[in-house]
């Protein structure tokens, strides 16, 4: 049982949490991830750790409302429990000294995960460039704490609401144009990093993604979230979550991405009826 | 060893244990036909999740009891991982002690009522059954265990284990699976101060996650567990030795001594074809989904696939989990694809049988060698090349080999592939001190220790694959070895 601390909304249905976890707090480094589960009949959900805090012994998650157990996850209140948290989980980011720059892309709620990602580059002296990017203004989230970080930060919005209107590949193009990119972490949903991937291809820059596919337990044992990456079948749980951007199956990953989809609609529409949503 | 002989001997000369050799003649046991174990009926049961061996009553019991000879050089123990004294337990099911039968087994054995249950008693104990000599059937001992320990269990009047005076030197046990409580349960009652490190969220391991309730109902393995809890050992669930913290990290905190029990790991694919494809999924998953997170009760949240037509591969005990288990959550046609023939397979024959009286067919000599997918990338057919059985490879199996051109399209919606599993590379990964084999297994000696002194390892990470009772035998090992290693060294 993890109590929840601190609670968040950075828009309607994206929302952040601080939730005790004094061991992971401390043992958790930039992409590692958490198994979650809210309560005694919920799924065992991947979260990739947004923060932490080792003195006060907790971890921040953020968190995108989309289907059943997302919704309760949300639902809960500071003072709350949450049933199980269990990691830190996966490989570490592998952070190395650039020559040039390190962009950090991220779309939507990926900008969590990148967060840390891009305050390991900072720690480490690479000079870091973000893009964020989201469908409209309120979709931006955590600028404040990338501006901390970054060297310099590029919104884009869908519909130009905040920033440069365009998608997240054109903002990455334009700093890839502008100056020396040594690598790139791509992270948001899986469509977005598919492009994103292809844009840094096209330049010949080492590119990383953190792939959030389905999981059960997290720790290698299911195969729920193999990918192939280079022709080979990975587990994303053990041998990731990051991969290179360009060895990722991305058409095959969003296929079984939606591999429940059915389920998961059906179980989502009766817990809307149940809680008398509409 | 010889003093455990000795002392057995010595059992077997009681006045007691004569007196009910003597009740009848051995003639007259050897003419007693082997009980037959009731069982829940076929249809009814292959949509329910209703235990499939229902267990023996008390007169049955004592009935089988009464065809075990009481041979002077049992051979049956011999045949038990953990030696369990059998002839002793079971004239005290003779005599009606029933209790006495089950503290026989717990001298040995820390889980009787799982082992009754799982363990392949026919390649074991009884298969070296005097019986089996002479050309009949053996002894019922696996049925006879389960019965002494269901009937203890069920009395109320089950003893904990003494438990010696705390010695407060911790010890940290990895994995809550058979190994990891065998060895929680021998070091409390030494006295040792014992947390179990688990990584799912329910203590139990592969006796939750794995074999399902229909062969192993979890109130028979929560009991197991709460009697831990009464000799004292704690469980922290939710904790990954190697991520959450290191061994190291434990040793700071005062730990002095580890079992490594965290079984195996990683599901193995066939790597064919549209094997990545959606409702294609390992058994760990099919299971895990089924049993850990109850995904087909919908008041549940983990969704899972109830197929119409079920593919399962493989031909080990966990395929027949798998294939049953698409029974009864509705599939309409269940198939067992192996590639070699029945005679080959590794389940246990009582699973075979089960699973053909449930309505499993039997695809043996084929195998898979690519997925269809519709549109949506959904599995629609397998297709499945004929084998036949060549010539026998280095360990005398008959090696498989396609038969050219015969190969069919078989229409389904959901595929288990349960071809094995790897070592869980978790605690060796995060603890590259400790030697591992080629084959990702962690190195142990005859006395389980791995290459770090105050490390010890048993069960499928040592293994790699094999059975419950293995398991407990390394559990119950490793907990004498830990033993004397931290009388030496504490």
């Amino acid at each position: 049982m993890n109590l929840i601390v601190a609670k968040e909304h950075f828009s309607e249905n994206v929302i952040k949490f601080e939730i005790e976890a004094p061991r992971i707090a401390k043992a958790r480094k930039a992409g590692h991830f958490v198994i979650v589960r809210v309560d005694k009949k919920g799924e065992r959900v991947p979260l990739t750790i947004a923060g932490s805090n080792v003195e006060k012994g907790t971890i921040t998650l953020v968190v995108q409302r989309i289907g059943v157990s997302t919704w309760k996850l949300c639902n809960l209140n500071v003072g709350d429990y949450v049933e199980d948290i269990v990691g830190p989980l996966g490989r570490a980011t592998q952070i190395e000294k650039q020559e040039g720059t390190v962009l950090c892309a991220g779309g939507g709620v990926g900008v969590a995960p990148l967060l840390p990602i891009i305050k390991a580059h900072h720690d480490a002296g690479n000079r870091v460039v973000a893009v964020l990017a989201g469908r409209t203004k309120e979709l931006i989230i955590l600028e404040d704490e990338v501006r901390k970080y970054a060297d310099d930060v590029v919104i884009m919005t869908d519909d130009g609401s905040y920033g440069t209107k365009g998608l997240v590949t054109t903002g990455m193009e334009s700093v890839i144009n502008r100056e020396k990119v040594s690598e790139a972490v791509v992270i948001g949903p899986a469509i977005m990093m598919k492009f994103g991937a292809l844009t840094t291809k096209k330049y010949d820059i080492p590119t990383w993604v953190s792939l959030n596919t389905i999981m059960v337990d997290g720790t290698g044992m299911c195969g729920a979230c193999r990918v192939s990456v280079g022709g080979k079948t990975r587990f994303v749980c053990v041998d990731g979550p990051e991969f290179n951007a360009h060895e990722v199956d991305f058409d095959e990953m969003l296929k079984r991405m939606g591999g429940f989809k059915a389920e998961e609609q059906e179980a989502f529409a009766a817990y809307k009826q149940a809680c008398g949503m509409n | 060893m010889s003093d455990i002989q000795d002392i057995r001997k010595a059992q077997r000369d009681e006045e007691w244990r004569k007196a009910v050799r003597d009740s009848v003649k051995p003639k007259d046991r050897m003419a007693q036909e082997r009980i037959v174990m009731p069982e829940a009926d076929a249809q009814e049961r292959s949509r329910s999740y209703i235990e499939v061996n229902m267990g023996l009553n008390l007169e049955q019991a004592m009935t089988e009891a009464k065809r075990c000879l009481d041979c002077p050089s049992p051979s049956c123990v011999t045949g038990c991982p953990v030696e369990i004294n059998i002839p002793t337990f079971i004239k005290n099911i003779e005599r009606g002690e029933i209790l006495e039968a089950a503290r026989v087994i717990k001298e040995t054995s820390t889980l009787p009522a799982v082992c009754g249950r799982v363990c392949p008693q026919e390649k074991q104990c009884e298969s070296k059954c005097i019986y089996v000599k002479s050309g009949k059937k053996p002894v019922a001992i696996g049925y006879l265990e389960r019965f002494a320990a269901d009937y203890e269990r069920e009395s109320g009047k089950a003893a904990t284990p003494e438990v010696a005076k705390k010695n407060g030197i911790k010890v940290a046990v990895i994995g809550s699976g058979p190994a990891g409580l065998t060895c929680s349960g021998e070091l409390a009652k030494m006295g040792y101060d014992v947390t179990i490190f688990e990584a799912l969220h329910e203590i139990g391991g592969v006796l939750k996650y794995g074999i399902p309730e229909f062969r192993l109902p979890n109130d028979i393995v929560d009991f197991e567990i709460n009697n831990l809890a009464k000799m004292g050992v704690k469980f922290e669930a939710d904790f990954i030795v190697g991520k959450t913290a290191t061994i190291d990290d434990l040793r700071a905190e005062g730990y002095k001594a580890f079992f490594v029990g965290s079984g195996a790991g990683l599901p193995r694919f066939m790597g064919i074809p549209g094997e990545n494809c959606n409702g294609i999924m390992s058994s760990n998953e099919y299971l895990t989904r089924v049993n850990l997170m109850h995904a087909a009760d919908k008041n549940f949240d983990t969704p899972i696939i109830f197929g119409k037509n079920v593919a399962v591969v493989g031909g080990g005990n966990t395929a027949m989990d798998s294939v049953r288990t698409a029974r009864r959550l509705g599939a309409e046609r269940v198939m067992l694809i192996y590639r070699r023939s029945e005679v080959e397979m590794p389940a246990r024959l009582e699973e075979i049988h089960h699973a053909k009286e449930e309505g499993v067919e039997f695809m043996t000599l084929h195998n898979p060698v690519e997925y269809v997918a519709d549109e949506k990338g959904r599995v629609c057919a397998v297709k499945v090349q004929r084998m036949e059985l060549g010539e026998p490879d280095e360990r005398g199996r008959r090696k498989p080999v396609p038969v050219e051109g015969a190969i069919e399209e078989i229409p389904v919606d959901l595929v288990v592939v349960s071809v094995g599993v790897s070592p869980n590379p978790l605690i060796s990964s995060s603890h590259p001190d400790i030697k591992t084999t080629d084959r990702g297994t962690l190195e142990a000696n005859d006395a389980l220790q791995t290459s770090v002194p105050d490390v010890f390892a048993g069960g499928d990470i040592v293994r790699g694959g094999a059975t419950v009772i293995l398991a407990m035998g390394d559990g119950r090992k490793a907990a004498a070895s830990i033993n004397d290693y931290l009388q030496k060294n504490a």
